[in-house]
């Protein structure tokens, strides 16, 4: 008995504290309409700011918490409020959604970086030490703190939103933003409040749960991700149902904890230790809990856009692939062998986040278990008989494909947020129920064979490359095959209209089940062929974050905008080894990187491809655009240029200079004085950065920034009225596109307006 | 002629709101049938009852003489029952073309593309065809709608006001667009606030408000049914 009330008690405090986490989620949520996946992440940065202050600095309890609390908490969240989500608007849900997702990142990228592992002395509750007996239980002071600051909070949320002034606003901000705004609200200062609001929520729930578990940057961060599910209970509405579920939850955990301590509990099933069971009890209780949502409605589509999903065509596709098969052989053949590994990382990178673009890019679905499914290609990959014949992995990627297809089962009942949030808890759970066993990552490394193809083992770092580049290629022409037929407008038709798709006899459930599948196919494939020895973490779910970002930002839709986005990671990761002064950059700059979509929200790839279309059209600038790199290769040939630096002027012509081309040689004399510059100029870039002595990764960046700087200044130059986006979306009116610059002309001449 | 449609005593609530209180409603094979009401009369929640967008709470739907309460909405399509959408639901993102071709495909029609190209030239809108449908005008969107419903081959087709936005010609030419599709045996039941369209071409008109059937018959029947002008203009109109 006494230690039933012992338990119970754990149970409420740590249910107390989901409850002011997942309370904080539904605050910011009903008032601003964005799902944060960033909460717990902003929980867990507020407890490690609070530890700084309070333990390492020794300033006192009660101002280090009014300083976490009362300044930091509400700042962050403004800040966020204010420069990442306040300029996306009306982008789509998925835009929105990857956000956050990068937000996250970002966060723990930070924490990692300033607070590294060691050197951290410990982190203590409230009054620690003192306890109060009750029952005959010594409770500790920082639980009764937890369990009575949760109901007051519970009780003042109440309050605010059904009783005061601004809690009417917030809520009417969100049923319709322009109206609110017509009526006097002014939904800025809004969402600013509510934002800070549930900074300070997440803030306190993550102090109070580091006085439990103790300071780790990614257990606190996913702890609060178990508070999603009581916010999941409460449906993202219902205060009152989010507070019951969090005590659900928490008690769910304390006895479970109670009962897997007792003699009686298997201690292993098939062979699989059961303590992985306790640990996943609150994911697969959030599992639970996204599939006893009802049914969802046939969403009606998005707002309308005019941007074009267009089909790739074969030329270009086939081209494409060509291209990068002959210009890997060529690179292979100056490359040392270090950076030929490094490049055989950026393709399984692309490879992965291939795998997103059948799923985001075309049926719109958002997954944060890309790494999930690669892992379990590596898993099959090992594990079936066959020591990596190709018959092995045929296997294992069908069978992955069967996975992926069980999961969308489930998914056919969820859309956008829910739906991710369900592909992140398969991620937590495959995490900890399958790569966390010694069965299946033996001493946490799993050895992936070599793929033997006729003979070929892939074991020279050039052949396994190559090989890469065909596998990617072949991927590739598939998905364009996909796109180009019946099933891949179905994919985007579902996207942009469910409703209209199921209404025209579409069956959805098909079609995201082959979405699902033949993305868990192609992202085994990047598990499968990373042969060697693997740990567990590289296919988690913080892992995966980052492949969802970049594909996004490369710009997901599109097959270019997945191998950039793999570059870039690759890059990245590449630079954090090779240049340790630099790693921490690394750690936050997937983050910070998707954090910039409200800016660019088509990808960056898409802005490139708009760059290059004049060009094939002008054909001077195809001549000039062939010429180029024929000079830099001859160039090369006779020693005169080093390899690297053939590279770097070869990466500046192509993103720097071919886009430019047609406004050099085709336009105005003022036009040229400032495209010819600056086209030089980046290409001296190119030369310089891969002249001086730096890392691989280095000089990788280094070009990447010369690149973007010479694309968005010519940009800018190109376009010199690019209409602002409008602070106030006339949509009430009934129009939902902005004008375009001949419009505003023809209402100029209406009204006799010279500007 | 036989019955293509048949709602029978159809009730649906959302709350404590009734939305439509025991509906009944017959569509006749080869007619034009119209329903009509004030805004909130319950017309566009009747569609997706028909539809199977919402199950009603009670009543039933049949439709070429089957029982259709259970069956999905995309069951219900290959049934042959189609519909455009008051609030457009276009595949933006999509061509014009494309957008009737994912029609045709999804009817598993042989020959999608050359049905695709057929309904753009029957709507009129075939030199729109490689726009992009983000960038069409209202006008224009809601025949790329009434396209794409007849790309599936539809024995009934709902058009849930499919003159709004359009200009007075416009109308005028959507009106015989209908009659050649009754001379074609395709059965259609319109939603529509534009009077001398419905009027025009009906041959039989259901009137809703507050999700109460208050008059059905031929349209110069309903034109001066009391009721159905009290509904429209108001109590005054009835008492005086």
């Amino acid at each position: 008995m006494q230690q039933f009330i012992a338990y119970t008690i754990i149970g409420l405090t740590i249910g107390a504290i989901y409850a002011l986490a997942s309370s904080g989620l539904v605050l910011t949520y009903v008032t601003s309409g964005v799902f944060n996946i960033a909460h717990g992440a902003i929980g867990m940065i507020s407890a490690f700011v609070y530890w700084q202050i309070r333990f390492d600095w020794g300033v006192s309890a009660p101002l280090a918490l009014l300083i976490v609390l009362g300044v930091f908490c509400p700042l962050l969240g403004m800040f966020i409020e204010r420069f990442v989500l306040r300029d996306l608007g009306a982008a789509n849900e998925v835009t929105r959604l990857t956000v956050t997702v990068a937000l996250m990142a970002g966060l723990i990228g930070a924490a990692a970086w300033i607070w590294p592992p060691d050197a951290r002395s410990a982190f203590r509750g409230f009054f620690e030490g003192n306890v109060i007996t009750v029952l005959g239980v010594n409770i500790g002071m920082n639980k009764i703190i937890a369990l009575v600051s949760a109901v007051i909070v519970a009780v003042l949320l109440r309050y605010l939103l059904f009783n005061t002034r601004l809690g009417v606003q917030m809520r009417a901000v969100v049923d319709d933003r322009d109206l609110a705004e017509l009526n006097g609200a002014r939904p800025n200062q809004i969402s600013s409040a509510s934002w800070a609001m549930g900074s300070v929520l997440a803030g306190y729930a993550g102090i109070l749960l580091a006085a439990e578990v103790q300071l780790n940057i990614i257990p606190l961060t996913l702890l609060v991700i178990n508070a999603y599910a009581a916010a999941i209970l409460g449906r993202l509405k219902s205060l009152l149902y989010t507070f019951v579920g969090a005590m659900v939850l928490g008690l769910l955990e304390a006895y479970l904890l109670w009962t897997s301590g007792s003699s009686w509990f298997p201690k292993s099933f098939f062979g699989f230790n059961t303590g992985g069971l306790r640990q996943a009890a609150p994911t697969i209780f959030l599992f639970i809990c996204l599939l006893a949502l009802p049914q969802a409605k046939l969403r009606a589509g998005m707002v309308r856009v005019a941007q074009r999903s267009r089909e790739p065509k074969w030329s270009t596709s086939v081209l494409g692939s060509v291209v990068l098969i002959v210009g890997v052989i060529a690179l292979t053949a100056l490359l040392t062998r270090a950076n030929t590994i490094f490049l055989a990382q950026c393709l399984l990178f692309a490879l992965a986040v291939l795998s997103l673009v059948p799923l985001t890019g075309y049926s719109g679905l958002v997954s944060l278990a890309p790494l999930t499914f690669a892992g379990l290609g590596a898993v099959f990959m090992a594990k079936l008989p066959g020591n990596g014949s190709v018959l092995t992995l045929v296997a294992a990627v069908a069978i992955v494909a069967l996975i992926g297809a069980v999961v969308a089962l489930p998914a056919l009942r969820l859309e956008g947020i829910y739906l991710a949030l369900a592909t992140g808890a398969f991620a937590l759970l495959v995490s900890t129920l399958i790569f966390n066993q010694q069965k299946v990552f033996p001493n946490g490394s799993l050895d992936v064979p070599r793929l033997r193809f006729f003979g070929v083992d892939f074991q020279q770092p050039r052949e396994k490359v190559i090989m890469l580049s065909v596998v990617f290629a072949a991927v590739s022409l598939m998905l364009v095959a996909i796109r180009r037929s019946g099933l891949g407008r179905q994919m985007v038709a579902m996207k942009d209209s469910p409703l209209a798709g199921a209404m025209l006899g579409m069956n959805l459930l098909k079609v995201k089940t082959v979405a699902f599948a033949l993305s868990a196919a192609i992202a085994s494939l990047a598990g499968a062929l990373d042969a060697g020895k693997v740990p567990p973490d590289r296919y988690s779910l913080d892992s995966s974050l980052p492949i969802l970002l970049l594909a996004i930002v490369g710009g997901i839709s599109s097959i270019g905008g997945a191998f950039f986005g793999g570059v870039m990671l690759g890059t990245n990761t590449v630079m954090a080894t090779a240049i340790p002064s630099l790693a921490n950059i690394a750690k936050v700059t997937p983050g910070f990187i998707g954090m910039t979509l409200g800016r660019n929200v088509n990808g960056v790839s898409a802005q490139i491809g708009d760059g290059f279309r004049p060009m094939v059209e002008h054909r001077p600038s195809v001549i000039v655009a062939i010429v180029g790199p024929v000079v830099f290769w001859t160039l090369t040939t006779v020693d005169i240029v080093s390899n690297w630096q053939f590279f770097g002027l070869l990466f500046m012509w192509a993103l720097g200079t071919i886009g430019l081309l047609p406004a050099i040689l085709g336009g105005t004399s003022e036009m040229r004085r400032v495209l010819v510059p600056l086209t030089i100029a980046g290409l001296i870039a190119g030369f310089v950065s891969t002249t001086v002595d730096l890392p691989t990764g280095g000089r990788m960046l280094c070009l990447i920034v010369a690149a973007t700087v010479v694309v968005q200044a010519a940009r800018r130059k190109m376009e010199p009225n690019a209409p602002a986006a409008p602070v106030h979306s006339p949509d009430f009116a009934g129009l939902t596109t902005p004008f375009s610059a001949r419009e505003l002309q023809e209402v100029d001449d209406a009204i006799g307006v010279v500007p | 002629m036989s019955a293509l449609l048949e709602v029978r005593s159809v009730t649906q609530q959302f709350g404590g709101v009734t939305a439509l209180a025991r509906v009944d409603l017959t569509v006749r094979r080869g007619t034009i049938t119209g329903l009509i009401g004030p805004n909130g009369a319950g017309k566009t929640t009747l569609f997706n009852v028909i539809c199977g967008v919402r199950p009603p709470t009670s009543g039933s739907v049949r439709f070429d003489g089957i029982e259709i309460n259970n069956a999905g909405v995309h069951e219900r399509s290959a049934m042959g029952i189609s519909r455009t959408f008051q609030r457009l639901e276009l595949f933006w993102t999509l061509s014009v073309y494309e957008n009737v071709l994912v029609a045709a495909e999804l009817a598993a029609h042989p020959n999608a593309d050359e049905v695709a190209r057929q309904n753009l030239e029957l709507l009129g809108i075939d030199h729109l065809a490689d726009s992009t449908a983000g960038e069409l005008s209202t006008g224009s969107a809601r025949l790329l709608e009434v396209a794409r419903a007849l790309a599936t081959s539809p024995k009934l087709l709902l058009l849930d006001e499919p003159a709004s936005g359009l200009d007075e010609q416009e109308s005028e030419q959507l009106g015989q667009l209908l009659r050649q599709l009754r001379d074609r045996g395709i059965t259609v039941l319109v939603v529509e606030h534009d009077m001398s369209l419905v009027m025009g071409v009906c041959d039989e008109v259901y009137v809703l408000d507050l999700g109460v059937n208050i008059a059905s018959g031929k349209p110069e029947q309903v034109r001066t049914n009391p009721e159905v002008i009290r509904a429209y203009l108001g109590a005054q109109v009835g008492e005086s």
